[in-house]
């Protein structure tokens, strides 16, 4: 399999805070890599850097064979690396259409081709009942969903996750577990940072661990859920 | 409101415009609806970049002026029409708008908001000592040559119809835009800028786009504005009160909305004629305290404006409605 991102000795400082440090990984075309790790182990900020809304300090991304390393993020998006955010953003004035009409507008100004493909996303990522609905009036469950079909309207390569199940009830788990499987199918790569791990288990090719900015396993979820170093930093020592 | 009610009143409102100066013959009310209709104009100019994008500049006076002074420096030094020298004046203020925009736009919030009153300022006192375009003491519109060409009239009825050109001709501009990507992009901007970046949109490159636009738009109207009046001078055409007006008619009309400005227009420019009438002169600076005033109360009260005010309250008759 061709190789669509490769992370070589990733750091990001902060000041005097080290959030992420030597983080190496790659991940192939059409694969789902969860990332897991205890609060403030360097999730988001891996995730920031990859999607260019921050320079990484140290080391290289590379995305496609090209070096994209501290591209500024609408580059990125240019380059099919879509995200979204572990709070969501989504536009307050706009209806649920408009909003996932922005994204689609990536690669076709046309107004109508745009709507077209809103609205295939959105019925793709359910949320057709809620197209004319002012964004701000969405539950979070389809605020996230939302932030995914905005996402998917950009027609990335690789779809970043940032917490998506986060705060979902049990049977919206499960939902947003089939939507990520049925991204998949679509040839797309997801990364997933998830704390949920009934989200995130059964759906990872593979997992990676980072803890206090360092990767410190990686394997697939089984290898993963058994690792003691994986287990020691979870529990707290 | 249908489309079809929205259509039925946008033509009924231009059929009323049109035989308006017919109804109100007085030409001090003459004046008064040509100085709506110039406020609208340079209202919506500045809504596209202040009430779409969310980039809030009170130095917009500087493009009004830049208009203003190119096209009567071409017309009395090589006697160019002031058609086509709006035009250049809005060509030129523009490119000003892009050069601006490069320097303000890398501050945020009300940082670029400080920043555009600073290059306002700074062009006042610029043209003040600028003895080439008059100085200080201004410059006059030949009355040699008058009629259509030389855009200048004896009656108020050809400037009416003029400011109610440019005031459709920039109306059209801004729907268009509304109606086109770059009206997603701008509002995905001011919406959450964080986003709209995770989405392609380059901030910088769409600032400058809107920008521009706004800026061209504005510097028509003070092209306008010098052919209407005869005569420009700093202290008329590059004032700071001129730039709060821009926004306030926008920010009282509805910010961000197609008609926003002209309701705000017809109020506020309303309000300052009164205060003109009863306390005769320039009003003695009451106009700057009526500008206080309605700046607290659309902050606390009606933050969208009277059409955003009117929008929720025709919404709520119309629940009512239909839960009776
Ligand atoms: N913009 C920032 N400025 C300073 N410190 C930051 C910033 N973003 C994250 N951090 C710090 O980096 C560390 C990792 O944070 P984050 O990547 O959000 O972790 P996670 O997503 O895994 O919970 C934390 O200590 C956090 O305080
Ligand atoms: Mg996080």
């Amino acid at each position: 399999m061709n190789k669509l991102l490769v992370v070589d000795k990733l750091g990001k400082h902060f000041g005097g805070i080290v959030a992420n440090e030597d983080i190496s990984f790659h991940l192939d075309a059409g694969q789902i890599v969860g990332l897991i790790g205890p609060n403030g182990a360097g999730k988001t900020t891996l995730f920031n850097c990859i999607a260019g809304f921050y320079p990484p300090s140290e080391g290289t991304i590379r995305f496609l064979g090209n070096d994209i390393t501290g591209m500024p993020s609408p580059k990125m998006a240019h380059m099919g690396i879509a995200r979204t955010f572990q709070i969501v953003r989504s536009f307050g004035s706009m209806t649920v259409l408009e909003n996932v009409m922005v994204g689609a507008m990536l690669r076709n100004k046309s107004v109508s081709i745009a709507h077209e493909r809103a609205s295939d996303e959105l019925e793709f990522c359910g949320l057709s009942s809620r197209a004319s609905v002012p964004a701000s009036d969405l539950t979070v469950a389809e605020q996230r969903r939302l932030e995914v079909a905005r996402a998917l309207a950009t027609e990335p390569h690789l779809l970043l996750l940032d917490e998506m199940m986060a705060g979902l009830t049990p049977s919206e788990v499960q939902e947003a577990v089939g939507l990520v499987k049925t991204i998949q199918k679509r040839g797309i790569a997801c990364l997933i940072v998830e704390h949920v791990m009934e989200g995130i288990m059964p759906i990872a090719d593979h997992m990676i661990v980072l803890d206090y900015g360092r990767k410190i396993a990686e394997g697939t979820p089984a290898e993963i859920s058994c690792d003691p170093v994986v287990l020691a930093a979870y529990l707290g020592e | 409101m249908t489309p079809k009610q929205r259509n039925t009143l946008i033509v009924s409102g231009m059929g009323f415009a049109l035989v308006l100066p017919f109804i109100v013959s007085n030409p001090s009310h003459q004046n008064y609806l040509i100085l709506v209709l110039m406020f609208a104009q340079i209202g919506v100019a500045w809504n596209i970049l202040g009430g779409y994008v969310g980039q809030v500049s009170l130095g917009h006076v500087a493009f009004f002026g830049i208009g203003a002074y190119t096209s009567t420096v071409l017309l009395v030094s090589v006697g160019l029409s002031p058609w086509i020298g709006m035009l250049i004046g809005g060509v030129v203020a523009a490119f000003f708008g892009l050069l601006i925009g490069w320097i303000c736009f890398r501050f945020k919030g009300h940082y670029f908001t400080m920043a555009t009153i600073a290059v306002a300022e700074i062009l006042q006192v610029l043209f003040t000592n600028w003895e080439g375009v008059g100085g200080a003491v201004g410059l006059y519109v030949p009355l040699d040559q008058q009629g259509w060409w030389a855009m200048v009239f004896n009656s108020k009825l050809p400037y009416y119809y003029i400011a109610l050109g440019l005031f459709t001709v920039t109306l059209l501009a801004n729907w268009a835009i509304e109606k086109s990507f770059l009206g997603y992009y701008f509002r995905a901007i001011k919406d959450d800028p964080e986003a709209a970046r995770s989405l392609g949109v380059s901030l910088t490159d769409y600032k400058l786009v809107a920008i521009a636009i706004s800026s061209f738009f504005a510097a028509l109207g003070g092209s306008f504005y010098a052919q209407k009046e005869l005569f420009i001078d700093p202290g008329s055409v590059l004032v700071t009160s001129l730039s709060i007006k821009m926004s306030l008619v926008t920010i009282l009309g509805g910010i961000g909305s197609l008609f926003g400005p002209l309701v705000g227009s017809v109020l506020l420019t309303g309000i300052e004629e009164a205060t003109r009438q009863i306390l005769g002169g320039s009003g003695m600076g009451i106009d700057l305290i009526i500008y206080a005033t309605i700046i607290i109360a659309v902050a606390i009260y009606y933050p969208t404006g009277i059409l955003g005010w009117a929008k929720r309250f025709l919404r709520r008759g119309k629940k009512a409605e239909d839960g009776a």
